[in-house]
């Protein structure tokens, strides 16, 4: 691969690398802390808000300025989303995950980060995970 | 389990938040979890291996604070096998549907103050209050 080809994999492993040591170390790898978060009615856990806080207080003022420059540090353009309608089926897929977040505990970013605990259930869960994404890229 | 700790949960968050800003100022793309799962997934293109590393990363990550502390991070699982497959197909089909998950809508998007974003992270998080409120204070008490 040319260094040029390469760059953009180097990164966004790294990127990825920092991700997931970041889903580990705030413990959202674990879905019992999710689901106490998501859990009001009982013995709530506030990690998750302080995750969201700290993820924020990097991402709102980076993407405010970086946009605003002519292109990324690898060339290229920025890819941002423009649509801003609210439409049946971002309601009905937000819905959807909803669900089957508050059954796991599990969102797409923890569910990948442990599949290096090397649990089967985690690996079952990323497997159906993939196979669902698939079939709703088909609808799109 | 361990206690609330609120220093690892904000360190951990701005790592997640410095992870997404080196894939915008890098390659001018958003830290999705679920789009680039979805595009890693699709017919091979030239997005492909950048894609491949970026998930690959994520465990790679587990596996260093593993390293780093010395023991395996926690992971508690809340269902079995049935509730892990019904729920990670709806996951990926839900996050796919409404273009987005907790990273896209929640991480991103917020941070770009879109009103989608908003509307999606808001609706994923009531839902996935009132399905927890469901199996854990009525089915749960009534079982």
């Amino acid at each position: 691969m040319t260094p040029r080809r390469l760059a953009p994999v180097l990164l966004a492993g790294l990127a990825g690398l920092v991700f997931g040591l970041g889903l580990a170390v705030s413990r959202m790898v674990d879905p019992a802390r999710v689901l106490g978060f998501l859990d009001v009615a009982g013995e709530w856990d506030p990690t998750l808000a302080f995750v969201m806080a700290g993820a924020l207080a990097v991402t709102l003022p980076a993407f405010r300025w970086l946009p605003r420059r002519q292109q990324p540090w690898l060339g290229g353009r920025f890819q941002l989303p423009t649509r801003q309608d609210v439409d049946a089926r971002l309601v009905a897929g937000a819905m959807l995950f909803g669900v089957g977040w508050g059954i796991a505990g599990l969102c797409p970013g923890p569910a990948l980060a442990a599949l290096a605990s090397g649990l089967p259930e985690v690996v079952g869960f990323v497997v159906a995970m993939a196979v669902g994404n698939a079939a709703a890229g088909r609808l799109t | 389990m361990a206690p609330f700790d609120p220093v690892s949960a904000l360190a951990g968050g701005v790592l997640i938040g410095l992870a997404s800003l080196l894939l915008l100022g890098g390659l001018g793309r958003i830290a999705g979890i679920s789009g680039i799962l979805g595009g890693a997934l699709g017919r091979p293109d030239a997005d492909t291996p950048w894609r491949l590393a970026f998930l690959l990363g994520l465990p790679a990550g587990f596996v260093l604070w593993a390293w780093l502390r010395g023991e395996l991070p926690e992971v508690h699982l809340q269902t079995g096998w049935p509730g892990m497959l019904v729920a990670g197909a709806i996951v990926g089909f839900g996050t796919r549907l409404g273009s987005g998950c907790t990273s896209g809508h929640g991480v991103c998007g917020l941070a770009r103050l879109s009103p989608r974003s908003l509307v999606a992270t808001v609706i994923f998080m009531l839902t996935a209050a009132a399905t927890v409120f469901l199996i854990r204070h009525v089915i749960g008490e009534g079982a």
